[in-house]
């Protein structure tokens, strides 16, 4: 209260501030540097070192499985069998390996033969596609459907349709829930009504949306031949991943700065224009938040409801690899853990760059 | 009340010859209830105060005395528990363009920039203008302020004191009958408050809308207005004194600071508040 107005006389101010804080900014500067290349360099020497515990760990299992099997033919067979065990183990063939977690090494003998096999695959699909081309063209012209390859696909072709479906079991997400999230938001009478559907529907596990998806689906699709797995499974995806934006985008809604509904009551915004240009923006970020955790709960779930739906995807060949138990098929496990997991981090990302963009609140997200 | 007696507010008699009222804004008999568990907390009651049109009226008192409350009612943001505003002679019953409100904090969008903030208002009091006319209106007060180089830059971009007057353009630019400042420069250092109360006194010179203000600043009241309101402390708050501040216009901070009777309005008001 006994504070007096000072007239402006210091606009020099800022001007003797200035070489302070240019200093300050690269001394900051400095040590951001520095700071990012300790931090990539602890990055690498983390990841080096979990290979290496990988490598020990699965050479003392391999080891313990190889010994058992020794011993086991020893006590059944006699030391003639047992050391021809032995030498069949130590020459690598591979009838006699031990099952077991893989090394590093031989998942990366997987990770280039499932590359190889792509390109194998790919030659196959094209031989086929231009044996076919003629016969098609007829079929074609005749109306009937063209002949398409239905040869195994490979593991490239597995991630596409995964990528594939989860983008679909989102948009279906996103779709749902950010128009009920808004109403719900909107309206606490709506909210209520809503309630109690959200709070039971939510703890649902992924397998039991497949179940009943399946049965509707399959009663839609009743007496068409066409394959019904790709719907089933993003639907499913789709079902089970919107809550978290549902939720956040209720909760955003409803949460509006009072200042901004302040403003738009004073300027007499009509019901569109405050949706629209107040509620709505100003609630983006957190429905983009329920969009990212929908995004990598999709992606979650998606491994699983493949595998139930027998989608071509990499859930499908993760079970696949695991029933088949050939002699890389845990390698190949192990790749398919790898590219799941590196996809879900690059999801991740790209939503969070999504949320940075419309976010207005640059500190926000992580 | 009934609405004859409100007519008659807004016109008043002199010699048997009516005039029209010179009174924009009247506040009657006014009280606030806040209902709490331990029973109803009255904040004002019988408030009346009658504000003149091209009046700029500013109002002193304690935090928490209701002067807020008293003003978002007046903004029609906050139910009335009893008597009766009029704007005009016609009761205030919600929110409306009529009385443009510059809040404490900005309130910008924050995702929108400058000029699209003023727009906002703008579009919707002149919906028939073109969108030239009205983004030449937005302009215009945005340039009033001294944001000219900043019409496309995003709120949240603009430091707080020039949020105000993002927030003082949006005000004048919906043409209001009343302008309602709730501490507008409260949360702003004393150099930019100086700089906002300028720049809002100079537009107000120009325009002459009816303006109420609150403040905290002896010094901010005493500058701006024609008459300072003084309300008493809560609960039970009403108007504890009325100073009329005799300066004449336009006004310039050094005229008004040499004036003799600065220190007498200064030490009256200060009085009042430390009574």
């Amino acid at each position: 209260m006994k504070q007096e107005i000072t007239l402006k006389t210091e606009s020099q101010a800022p001007n003797i501030m200035k070489p302070i804080t240019e200093f300050l900014k690269l001394k900051l500067g400095k040590v951001n540097f520095l700071g990012g290349f300790k931090k990539t360099g602890i990055t690498i020497l983390s990841i080096l070192l979990f290979i290496g515990l990988w490598h020990l760990g699965s050479k003392a299992l391999y080891n313990k499985e190889a010994d058992y099997k020794v011993e086991k033919a020893l006590t059944e067979q006699g030391q003639a069998a047992a050391d021809a065990e032995r030498a069949c183990i130590e020459s690598g063939e591979s009838g006699c390996q031990p099952n077991t977690l893989p090394s590093p090494t031989q998942v990366w003998a997987s990770l280039q033969s499932l590359i190889a096999d792509h390109y194998i695959i790919k030659e196959k699909k094209d031989a086929f596609a231009t044996k076919m081309e003629a016969t098609n063209q007829k079929l074609i012209a005749k109306g009937k459907a063209p002949i398409v390859y239905t040869g195994r696909a490979s593991f490239i072709d597995t991630v596409l349709t995964s990528i594939k479906t989860v983008f679909a079991g989102f948009l279906l997400a996103l779709l749902i829930a950010v128009p009920i999230g808004i109403i719900i938001g909107l309206s606490p009478t709506l909210k209520s009504a809503f309630n109690w559907f959200i709070q039971i529907f939510k703890p649902v596990s992924p397998v039991v949306w497949y179940l009943l998806v399946f049965m509707i689906v399959k009663t839609i699709y009743i007496g068409k031949s066409s394959d019904n797995a790709f719907v089933i499974s993003f639907i499913s995806v789709g079902l089970c991943a919107m809550w978290a934006t549902l939720v956040n985008t209720a909760m955003g809604v409803a949460s509006v700065d009072k200042d901004y509904i302040n403003v738009a009551k004073v300027l007499k915004l009509g019901t569109f224009q405050k949706v629209f240009k107040v509620i709505l923006p100003s609630s983006l970020p957190l429905i983009f938040t329920g969009l990212r955790i929908t995004l990598s709960v999709a992606w979650m779930v998606l491994i699983a409801i493949e595998l139930l739906a027998q989608s071509p995807g990499l859930g499908l060949f993760v079970w696949e690899e695991f029933q088949n138990g050939a002699n890389d098929s845990n390698s190949k496990i192990i790749v398919a853990m790898f590219v799941i997991g590196i996809i879900g981090f690059l999801l991740d990302r790209l939503m969070l760059t999504v949320q940075q963009m419309v976010s207005f609140n640059k500190n926000e997200g992580i | 009340m009934n609405t004859s007696t409100i007519k008659n507010t807004n016109t008043y008699s002199e010699n048997g010859i009516v005039f029209p009222s010179k009174v924009m804004l009247d506040l009657k008999d006014l009280k606030k209830v806040y209902p709490t568990p331990k029973g109803d907390y009255v904040v004002l009651e019988n408030l009346n105060l009658q504000i003149m049109k091209e009046e700029f009226v500013t109002i002193i008192g304690h935090s928490g005395c209701g002067k807020t409350t008293m003003l978002s009612m007046i903004a029609g943001l906050n139910p009335i528990s009893g008597g009766n505003i009029a704007v005009l002679g016609n009761p205030v019953k919600g929110p409306g363009p009529d009385r443009g409100v510059i809040f404490q904090s900005p309130s910008l969008m924050p995702w929108m920039t400058a000029l699209q903030n003023v727009l906002l208002g703008v579009n919707q009091v002149f919906p028939h203008a073109t969108k030239a006319q009205r983004t030449d209106i937005a302009k215009y007060y945005l340039h009033k302020v001294g944001l000219d180089g900043a019409f496309h830059k995003k709120a949240n971009e603009l430091s707080q004191g020039m949020q105000q007057r993002v927030g003082i353009a949006r005000a004048f630019a919906i043409k209001p009958k009343v302008l309602l400042l709730d501490e507008p420069f409260g949360m702003l250092d004393s150099l930019t408050r100086g700089e906002l109360q300028d720049i809002l006194i100079e537009i107000w010179n120009k325009e002459k809308i009816t303006a109420v203000m609150i403040t905290h600043d002896v010094d901010e009241a005493i500058f701006l207005a024609d008459r300072v309101v003084m309300m008493t402390s809560g609960p039970k708050a009403k108007i504890g004194d009325v100073l009329n501040i005799d300066f004449e216009r336009p006004r310039t901070r050094k005229a008004v600071l040499d004036h003799p009777d600065y220190y007498t309005y200064r030490k009256h008001l200060i009085d009042f508040l430390e009574h």
